[in-house]
């Protein structure tokens, strides 16, 4: 038998330190749905979703209950919308609304994939699909949507860039009776994953099969109860090898559950994302672990080295655990949803600069982001350019999931529940980019992408 | 399959016999059992097969559940995979 002690620690990883599976994301190509009629279309749509998912959540419920692990979230992603509706006309609302319906007929909380991918230029149904998010988000419950607006292959489309920072703005404003939530469900991209299994980015990319199953793990609170057994004095090679051994462990769980959902629903299994996601509770933080290597609170000088040793170690620990890695694979650090961040913010340790630098060095950007209501959309604009520039000259992904918050001020609270978490409104800088964002076209690709 | 039960909590009589009784009555064979303390709790553990098992594992998970509970004990069951994918290569 398996030595007990070993038993009794994957079982303490469990039930004390949140060791979970954060999603099983069951991705499904719509393009066999396409059809002039968008009545039509979304009835495809529903149909081929509620077809293919019939099982998703049941299934993930047995593993959960064979296996004593907590599988949160079952979810959904789907072919850029942008895509399959290119050809379609009438209303893209219609399609949001199948997408919303057949979630809930199939019991997942988000569904990915309303989606365009305009980083070199819009195409009509691009477009179509961009000028209906605001409507979308505030008016369906599921739907998550997402825009890809650059890649280091081609540059940055600074077009889409402007006209996500008004999108963003009046989402805000159409959501303004619940705390301008909607915006939780919108993340702007650069060099977005096709295969990343968390929300709201989540889309099945064209390049992947008819059906997939892609499974994301968590555990921060895990890897922070590691280092926090190391002697006080141990140094950093012990502290990544520390992260190395937790990471593999808990991507071996990711691993079991994928190859398992995949066995189970007849679906072919794509990869394993092996982020270090957090959640609001408490000991799931991965600020914590940033803190635990030594800093007083996260954001303070040095937050950036400790954060690229974890993100690295974490990949390495990782890889070795997984047939197929993909996706995002890194640390997140979505500042509301974080309770080590929220409190960071709080006591004036992390700014929105320092979480700019530290997106250099991890697998997402500036995620779940509170900024005051009344931020000017060339601000917003302009932070997504920021971003899309690091993703793009570091040849990695990076997202802006930002949340004007309607009415509220800098260094209010906002609560957005449960797994979204609640922040304090961070200050954004008072100089103004409009005419730089004004400019429009496209920043060309960095020299190093003409890698052939 | 081959299962993983697990007790934790405080010792007292009666707690192998309360879980066999309950695999016994479900026809789930025990292959290996071993107990020990550690940091002063009772622990056990048990491997078991419960391929010839006359009741599903939801309700056999549910059965021991609820011992533990008359017991003052957490009793957990879980399929051998995922110690071993944990822990081997």
């Amino acid at each position: 038998m398996i030595n007990p002690r070993k038993i009794f620690e994957t079982i303490n990883m469990i039930s004390s330190e949140n060791l979970d599976i954060r999603t099983i994301t069951l991705g499904i190509s719509l393009r066999d749905c396409a059809h002039p009629d968008i009545d039509e279309l979304s009835r495809r749509i529903y149909d081929k979703i509620t077809r293919t998912g019939r099982d998703l959540v049941k299934t993930g419920e047995d593993i959960e209950r064979d296996y004593g692990i907590p599988i949160i979230n079952k979810r959904i992603s789907v072919t850029p919308i942008s895509i399959v509706s290119e050809s379609s006309h009438g209303d893209n609302f219609e399609i949001a609304r199948a997408m919303d319906r057949a979630a809930a007929e199939l019991g997942v909380n988000f569904i990915g994939g309303y989606t365009a991918l305009v980083h070199k230029g819009y195409t009509k149904g691009d477009k179509n699909l961009i000028e209906s998010i605001p409507q979308v988000l505030t008016q369906t419950r599921h739907v998550c949507a997402s825009v890809n607006v650059a890649t280091t292959r081609a540059g940055i489309n600074m077009d889409a860039v402007a006209r996500m920072g008004q999108i963003i703005k009046q989402t805000s404003q159409m959501a303004r009776d619940g705390n301008s939530i909607a915006c939780t469900r919108l993340v702007v991209f650069a060099n977005a994953p096709e295969d990343n299994p968390f929300m709201a980015g989540s889309f099945h990319g064209i390049g992947e099969p008819e059906n997939v199953i892609n499974v994301g793990v968590s555990g921060p609170g895990v890897v922070q109860s590691a280092l926090k057994k190391l002697e006080p004095n141990a140094d950093f090679s012990q502290i990544s090898e520390t992260i190395k051994k937790t990471a593999f462990k808990i991507t071996r769980m990711g691993q079991l559950v994928a190859t398992e959902a995949s066995k189970r629903l007849g679906i072919p299994f794509g990869v394993v994302d092996i982020s270090l996601a957090p959640t609001p509770a408490i000991g799931d933080s991965v600020a914590f672990i940033l803190e635990e290597m030594g800093l007083e609170k996260c954001g303070a000088h040095g937050t950036t080295a400790a954060l690229a040793l974890l993100n690295d170690a974490v990949k390495k620990g990782g890889v070795m655990a997984s047939s197929h890695v993909g996706g995002l694979s890194g640390a997140f650090i979505p500042v509301c949803e974080d309770t080590g961040m929220i409190e960071a913010v709080r006591c004036g340790a992390l700014s929105l600069d320092k979480l700019e630098a530290m997106t250099c060095v991890c697998s997402v950007g500036l995620d779940m982001i509170p900024v005051p209501g009344d931020t000017p959309d060339y601000t917003i604009a302009a932070i997504i350019a920021d971003e899309a520039a690091v993703g793009v000259s570091n040849n990695k992904t990076t997202a802006v999931r930002i949340i004007p918050v309607y009415g509220k001020k800098e260094g209010e609270v906002v609560e957005f529940g449960g797994l979204l978490g609640r922040g304090f409104i961070m200050p954004v800088n008072k100089f103004s980019s409009s005419a730089f964002i004004k400019r429009g076209g496209r920043i060309p690709a960095p020299i190093h992408s003409l890698r052939n | 399959m081959r299962a993983v039960i697990t007790v934790i909590g405080t010792d007292k009589v009666g707690i192998i016999a309360g879980v066999s009784s309950i695999l016994s009555e479900s026809n789930v064979n025990i292959l290996d059992i071993t107990q020990t303390t550690m940091q002063e709790l009772f622990t056990m553990i048990m491997l078991v097969d419960t391929s010839k098992a006359n009741i599903n594992f939801e309700a056999l998970a549910g059965k021991l559940d609820a011992r533990g509970e008359e017991l003052g004990l957490k009793i957990r069951i879980q399929h051998e995979d995922i110690f071993k994918s944990m822990h081997e290569i």
